[in-house]
């Protein structure tokens, strides 16, 4: 038997209902009181149609998608209803639920690190995955395994099944999750953050993988993210959740052309766009998202809305049509907003920033704060215990060269493994490279003694990507503030005062001294990281990520603060990121990394508008933009394959082996790409690509 | 209303005191907050008040032996009974009491910070000095260290200071098994970004480790060192009970208790004297040593507050 002819009962025609959801709520107990994670969700989703539900953390969007599929703490109160054709799913007993997850609802979990078993073979995983539910054969089950890993776009998928988690990229393993959730012909997916975990152009693989996988069961798709840019290219319909509960839903160009509620429209408002230049601040949603304990009566984004009255710290405002039947909004100022047309303009106006003066001055004139020159970073691949030998050697960085001026701003992009956190820690460690120069502030780095060593580095200060690891937990936020200010020197009244201005500068209040980190929220955090930073008055800000782990309606004031710090203290920003769009936003000039390698390097403007290197281009066409429009009707160039190894990287171009101008060239032309490395050369005022045929 | 307001007002005011609470004072103000730790705290010390106030307000000395006494129970005139030889059990217990207090904290006190030191420099510093480091800790633990201390400590000169030369060879022998754990800590404290952090703020190695490492290693270091505290008491008992700890006229809590187990279903009140004081000692170091995890770790229930 296969498993089409096992064929479901329950088959639904295209456009019916496939799950209903309605006035769910999910309660669980904690030390702090009862955690009200969901109050009132309600949506139909219909056969092949994919529902996004956008939120920041804490809004209720994970707790929906465990309770979809039963796979909740036993503690937990539920109530509402959640039918699955009709049937309902509450209530029942676990094996109950055994029987319909996996076989109707599927799901694909946000880390595909650990989301697979790493002592059993993807196949053999598969495999249990369709015997759970069909009695089919092994053999039977185990070509269905081979078809789907094809189907998921595994190359080689006969010998790659009987590989083990470990010899698979994320990307890779996340496209084996998605076989596995499409295994049994699934009625409806969720996928909870599928790719926030992983690169942009693996990002943009997976995404296509799991719109074909929809295409080819018919399935009804979950898409549970954070990202704008995600749910602009992916859904159909959007609900936007806030402390809880949906406060908007509609269509996805409702959401994104027709906003109501001030919330969803301050948050497309603070995104920074991949496709605008810097227009000035960003505009700015003040404060945090709520707690979801002990919420106070009315709206929850009282505390945080410019037009809240005294009706809506009172009452909590239901969801009604906003004129339209598709679209609903939970805002007691409806009517206002439509009628006036607000957006984020009105409702949330971009900060005034300090100017850069030193910005006038031509670059050229500016003195350079930080060089390298052919900077290369290797390690040695060592092997055995006792008698330890070299196998190899790790090319984690191989020769970069960069200069960064007085008062501006360089972003350093480029693929996990690319090696720009390397790049980074070997500026700061402020030692001997394996070859090449580092020069901070006309220093040679290599020739330094100790005393001089700690000297530089209260001009070179770093803000690190987590704001969570990177405070001491057990310190109080003087201490942490105070502690470069101690270890060089300052005396303990100096200190009080400064410690006092630093908080004042980031936007802290003074009276935060004594707290522990813990007590505050990420964008806090991240203050607190750059107020350290700036305590010793530094010149040189290294950036690491600082903005990536924070929600999208955070990230903006972070932003701004970084901006207006560098306007009134004239820093210089190396500024790494992953996230495109961000760069773009802050960055004066722009690094793009490839395998240790500088591919791209130039003014922000003139990279972004015109790239030349494929992988830049590549890099900027992955990038999800938050404009429904826009995505679909943009071509995507979806690169091919996992970054290689930095231990064993591709002669010649080293982007060769995944770029699609290298598949199109004669014979000739591809070997030079394979013996000749591609030095930068020079394709504008400020720009410079390494690629034999960038023209 | 207006008394409504004021409260929080004057609270507000409060919260930004012109003196600045530092860290170890925030640590005793949460500390202070955790009822069974301040009890903890005052039996502890109870129990030094008893130690070293006790022999000169206690009628007996004890090495005084009370001929007309020879084993007799609890009375008015030994509150606790006497011993074999005719000694004040009270007498005997506060002396005990006070040697064996001594060489319990010395020695937890002691073989914490030896097993936190090498413990963390070892993982931070890394190379051939952690290497070496383990070298010794693997040698330290397979020496069988009960053999050893009694020999060492029977060959040494006796006299009144020779229970020093107990500690210094307790902590020898208890920190190697604790180091190896504060080693591993270590290592996954040293790739947090605030360890990174502080080295690129100039700090060093030392004050790295001191800062930033063992605050962060604490709760494993306090549980060892009231554990020590249990353990340096007990070592001391079973070294004593075959003659090699603490010698005679002096004594100790271990003394005392192995000389009372031979006779503690007939004669129980020699035994159960200094085995009642034993066990509440360990139940109050135990729970100091609870409140000060608490208070030093700001993500504990009791850190609602700052």
């Amino acid at each position: 038997m296969t498993i089409e002819n096992q064929v479901k009962q329950r088959r639904t025609q295209a456009g019916q209902t496939v799950l209903s959801v309605s006035d769910l709520h999910v309660t669980f107990p904690s030390e702090g009181g009862l955690v009200r994670a969901v109050r009132g969700l309600s949506f139909d989703l219909a056969a092949g149609e994919t529902l996004g539900i956008v939120g920041e953390s804490g809004s209720g969007k994970s707790v929906t998608s465990l309770a979809v599929m039963g796979l909740h703490p036993s503690t937990t109160r539920i109530s509402g209803s959640i039918k699955l054709h009709g049937q309902e799913l509450l209530g029942q007993t676990d094996s109950e639920m055994s029987q319909i997850r996996g076989r109707d609802l599927a799901m694909v979990f946000q880390d595909p690190l650990s989301a697979l078993t790493p002592v059993y073979t993807i196949g053999d995983q598969i495999v249990e995955a369709i015997q759970a539910h069909y009695d089919i054969g092994k053999a039977k089950a185990w070509n269905r395994a081979v078809e789907l890993l094809d189907l998921v776009g595994i190359p080689d998928p006969k010998t790659r099944v009987r590989s083990f988690p470990f010899e698979f990229s994320g990307g890779m393993r996340q496209r084996v999750m998605i076989a596995m959730a499409i295994a049994n012909d699934p009625d409806v997916i969720i996928a909870d953050e599928p790719t926030t975990a992983l690169d942009v152009t693996i990002q943009a693989q997976v995404l296509e993988v799991l719109k074909t996988a929809q295409r080819e069961t018919g399935a009804a798709v979950i898409m549970i993210t954070h990202d704008l840019g995600v749910v602009a290219n992916m859904s159909d319909r959007v609900i936007v959740m806030y402390a809880g509960r949906p406060v908007e839903a509609g269509s996805v160009d409702d959401i994104f052309y027709r906003p109501r509620m001030p919330y969803t429209i301050g948050l497309l408002g603070t995104v920074p766009r991949l496709d605008e230049a810097n227009r000035g601040a960003l505009p700015v949603l003040e404060g945090n998202p709520p707690t979801v304990v002990d919420l106070p009566a009315g709206c929850p984004f009282v505390p945080r809305c410019p037009i809240a009255t005294e009706e809506c710290s009172s009452v909590e405002p239901v969801l009604t049509d906003a004129g339209d039947p598709n679209h609903w909004v939970a805002c007691h100022h409806l009517d206002e907003i439509k009628a006036k047309g607000l957006d984020h303009s009105v409702l949330f106006p971009a900060p005034e920033l300090a100017e850069r003066e030193l910005a006038e001055i031509p670059r050229g004139e500016r003195p350079v704060v930080l060089e390298l020159r052919d900077l290369k970073r290797h390690f040695p691949l060592m092997k055995g215990a006792i008698y330890r030998r070299q196998i190899g050697t790790v090319y984690a960085v191989d020769g970069i060269d960069l200069d960064l001026r007085e008062s501006e701003t360089l972003g350093l992009v480029g693929e996990s493994g690319c090696g720009k956190s390397t790049t980074l820690l070997e500026i700061l460690n402020l030692g001997r490279p394996t070859t090449g120069t580092i020069t901070v502030l006309g220093k040679d780095t290599s020739r330094l003694g100790r005393a001089e060593r700690k000297k530089l580095r209260r001009d070179l200060q770093v803000v690190f990507q987590d704001p969570m690891a990177s405070l001491d937990p057990r310190m109080p936020v003087f201490d942490i503030i105070a502690e470069p200010m101690s270890v060089h020197g300052y005396s303990k009244s100096e200190i009080e005062i400064r410690v006092r201005e630093l908080l004042e500068l980031v936007g802290l209040e003074p009276g935060h001294a004594e707290r522990y980190p813990q007590h505050f929220s990420g964008g806090q955090r991240q203050r607190i990281g750059i107020a350290r930073a700036l305590s010793l008055e530094p010149k040189v800000m290294v950036l690491d990520e600082p903005v990536s782990a924070l929600d999208v309606s955070i990230q903006a004031g972070v932003i701004n603060l970084l901006e207006d710090l560098q306007g009134k203290l004239g820093l210089a920003y190396l500024f790494v990121a992953h996230d495109l769009a961000v760069i773009r936003h802050i960055a004066d000039r722009v690094a793009v990394m490839y395998l240790g390698k500088i591919v791209e390097i130039g003014d922000v403007d003139e990279v972004y508008n015109d790239p030349k290197h494929p992988y830049t281009q590549a890099l900027l066409s992955a990038i999800p933009i938050p404009d429904p429009k826009t995505e679909r009707t943009r071509q995507r160039i979806v690169l091919s394959g996992d970054l290689p190894g930095p231990a064993d990287p591709p002669s010649g171009c080293k982007f060769r082996t995944r770029c699609f101008r290298y598949a199109t060239l004669g014979e000739g032309d591809r070997a030079r790409c394979r013996d000749e490395v591609p030095q930068l050369t020079v394709h504008g005022a400020d720009h410079r690509a390494a690629c034999h045929f960038a023209d | 209303m207006s008394t409504n307001v004021s409260p929080v007002l004057t609270e507000e005011v409060s919260a930004n005191p012109v003196k600045r609470l530092n860290r170890g004072r925030l640590t005793f103000r949460r500390f202070l907050r955790n009822k069974t730790a301040v009890v903890g705290a005052a039996g502890i010390l109870f129990l030094v008040l008893l130690a070293v106030v006790g022999p000169y307000m206690l009628y007996w000395r004890f090495d005084d032996i009370d001929p007309n006494a020879f084993l007799s129970p609890p009375d008015s005139a030994h509150l606790l009974g006497t011993t074999q030889a005719g000694r004040d059990v009270l007498a005997l217990t506060a002396r005990g009491l006070g040697k064996s207090l001594l060489i319990g904290f010395l020695v937890a006190i002691l073989s914490t910070s030896i097993s936190a030191m090498v413990g963390a420099s070892a993982a931070y510093l890394g190379g051939w000095y952690e290497r070496s480091m383990l070298w010794i800790i693997d040698l330290l633990l397979v020496v069988p260290s009960f053999f050893l201390i009694a020999i060492v400590s029977r060959s040494a000169p006796d006299g009144d200071t020779s229970w020093l030369l107990l500690v210094v060879l307790l902590a020898a022998f208890a920190w190697p098994l604790s180091a190896r754990v504060v080693r591993s800590l270590t290592l996954s404290i040293r790739e947090r970004e605030y360890v990174l952090a502080a080295k690129f703020m100039g700090l060093g190695a030392f004050r790295i480790i001191l800062r930033h490492i063992l605050p962060n290693a604490s709760s494993l270091l306090i549980i060892d060192a009231t554990l020590g505290v249990g353990y340096a008491i007990l070592s001391e008992t079973g070294l004593s009970y075959f003659g090699f700890g603490v010698h005679a006229p002096d004594t100790s809590l271990g003394t005392l208790i192995g000389e009372g187990a031979r006779m503690a279903t007939t004669y129980p009140w020699v035994f159960l004297g200094p085995a009642t004081v034993l066990v509440f000692l360990v139940l109050c170091v135990n729970a100091v040593g609870d409140g000060l995890r608490d208070a030093l770790d700001p993500n504990s229930a009791s850190g609602g507050q700052a």
